[in-house]
């Protein structure tokens, strides 16, 4: 199911977000998934996240496909030159993958190969012309192609900025060439995201604001120095440091977050960074579904 | 200016092993100026090397020159090699590749040749230009975005810049797209930034081969 019918229905959209392992045993990544499904229309398959070298997105997907899991394949411009990303998402369509997320991808000096070459041949905006391209059937030297191609293409964009200006103008780049959903960096404070939706009421498009769950404070505190465009207020931080119970306060807060935020956006994703099954609960916190009932066990007589 | 950088002594010791009479060629113009080639360093390098061996009891015979340019033919013709069993260039890759196609012997590099750039303060060098062959200058405020973005992105900046405006990569280079933005808006043509840029011909950089220029107007 393509995320903007969804959008289009009037739904508001809920995904999701993991991330595949080092090695080829996805059993536990499948496990994981299954648990977080039933609460979200679709779970973003991360592309060798971090510049690190992990089982691959395309892959993975197809396993995802099998299972009945939803998945939107992340595909990034750093490891792969116009002609593989090309190939890609032709692979992608005959695996039955409907919804792609395009990006940048981060430099391989922050993975774990620093010593590799970076493609970059093209960037995200030319890539999703050229993944727009493919979809009115021809490849990007005006080559036919046969079969039909019609993929779900998204992107994404840091709301928290300082300037915010060039976040906006590559966001309209990446909209013209055909973006069709925005996912967004993980956001922890309702006022700036409605700050950066105020400044971008001129684009027309479907926003899925980011939630990313914290684990505790010294993740916070990281993330605050280490990650650009996360800034996790002091407030949520001591929060997270006096909590007794670090899940249940992790999914109080995300869960307030998302409830402050959803009237601004069209839907919502989650980065549950291994967490993947407390996501529902999540959402259940945040009016967005309601957990199953739990069954009683049955007595053994 | 061609920027380098002279390699690690015992790099240099291993490359001479096999050698007891050897040439070294400094070169007096970009290597000399990023004081990685000249005169002056060929002859601090030969006295190191000559030192290192007398050390090891297995001395070496060097002398040095210094020409004006080792990447035309002109200053190379009159360098006399005969006698010599290798030469060290501490040239620029462009140097040693020359002087391996004029001499008969093998020419080893004394450097590590960088990168084309210029002198940001006394002792500091920067790549500026990447030579893609097809420059964008023109849209971009002067600021070339193919080598001072570390992902040679070309419609604006990826997530990754910091508040302080460095790149994410952690080498503390600023991020070319927001020094690139900054300049546009002073300059007051900010809507180039909004134009997307095509995907890039790099059949026109480095990756098709070695790439040669041809005047026919000005060939003898």
């Amino acid at each position: 199911m393509k995320l903007t019918e969804l959008i289009d229905s009037g739904k508001f959209v809920v995904t999701g977000e993991v991330g595949p392992p080092k090695g080829t045993d996805l059993s536990d990544l499948v496990k994981e998934a299954k648990t977080l499904m039933p609460a979200v229309d679709a779970i973003n398959v991360t592309d060798m996240q971090s510049a690190t070298m992990y089982l691959g997105s395309l892959a993975t997907c197809h396993i995802f496909k099998e299972n009945d899991l939803e998945p939107v394949y992340q595909l990034t411009c750093r490891d792969r030159n116009r002609i593989a990303l090309q190939s890609d998402l032709l692979s992608a369509v005959t695996l039955g993958i409907e919804n792609v997320l395009i990006l940048t991808g981060d430099h391989p000096l922050m993975g774990d190969h620093p010593q590799a070459k970076p493609v970059y041949d093209v960037d995200s905006v030319q890539l999703l012309e050229i993944a727009s391209h493919l979809g009115e059937g021809e490849d990007m030297v005006g080559n036919e192609l046969n079969g039909k191609l019609d993929l779900c293409l998204g992107a994404v964009v840091r709301p928290i900025a300082e300037p915010l200006e060039p976040q906006i103008i590559k966001l309209e780049k990446k909209v013209k060439a055909g973006a069709r959903f925005i996912q967004t960096q993980g956001v922890f404070d309702a006022s700036h995201f409605e700050k950066f939706m105020n400044a971008i009421q001129h684009i027309d498009v479907p926003i899925l604001v980011g939630i990313i769950l914290l684990k505790s404070d010294r993740m916070a505190r990281f993330m605050n120095k280490n990650v650009a465009g996360v800034e996790v207020p002091e407030p949520l931080v001591e929060e997270m440091a006096n909590a007794k119970s670090k899940a249940k306060t992790s999914v109080q807060i995300a869960g307030r977050l998302i409830n402050e935020m959803k009237d601004m956006c069209q839907g919502v994703h989650i980065m549950s960074l291994g967490w993947e099954k407390r996501v529902p609960e999540v959402l259940a916190a945040a009016g967005l579904y309601e957990l199953p009932k739990k069954k009683k066990k049955k007595k053994v007589e | 200016m061609i920027v380098a950088d002279q390699k690690p002594i015992n790099e240099i010791l291993g490359m001479l092993e096999r050698y007891d009479k050897v040439l070294f060629v400094g070169c007096q113009t970009c290597v000399a100026v990023c004081m990685a080639g000249g005169e002056k360093e060929t002859g601090v390098l030969a006295s190191l090397v000559r030192l290192a061996r007398q050390k090891a009891g297995q001395p070496i015979e060097i002398d040095e020159a210094a020409i004006q340019r080792q990447c035309e033919e002109e200053f190379i013709e009159p360098l006399e090699a005969d006698g010599y069993q290798a030469i060290l260039s501490l040239g620029c890759g462009v140097g040693v590749n020359k002087l391996a196609d004029h001499f008969g012997i093998p020419v080893l590099p004394g450097l590590n040749t960088g990168f084309m750039g210029h002198i940001e303060e006394h002792g500091v060098w920067a790549e500026t230009c990447a030579g893609c062959g097809d420059c964008v200058l023109h849209r971009t405020g002067g600021i070339c975005p193919v080598v001072r973005c570390a992902k040679s992105l070309m419609n604006g900046p990826c997530g990754g810049y910091t508040d302080d405006g460095l790149c994410e990569s952690g080498t503390g280079a600023p991020c070319a797209w927001i020094a690139i933005y900054k300049r546009l808006k002073e300059l007051g043509l900010l809507e180039s930034m909004t134009e997307t840029s095509p995907p890039k011909d790099w059949s026109k950089d480095r990756f098709s081969g070695p790439r040669t220029r041809v005047r026919e107007d000005v060939r003898l």
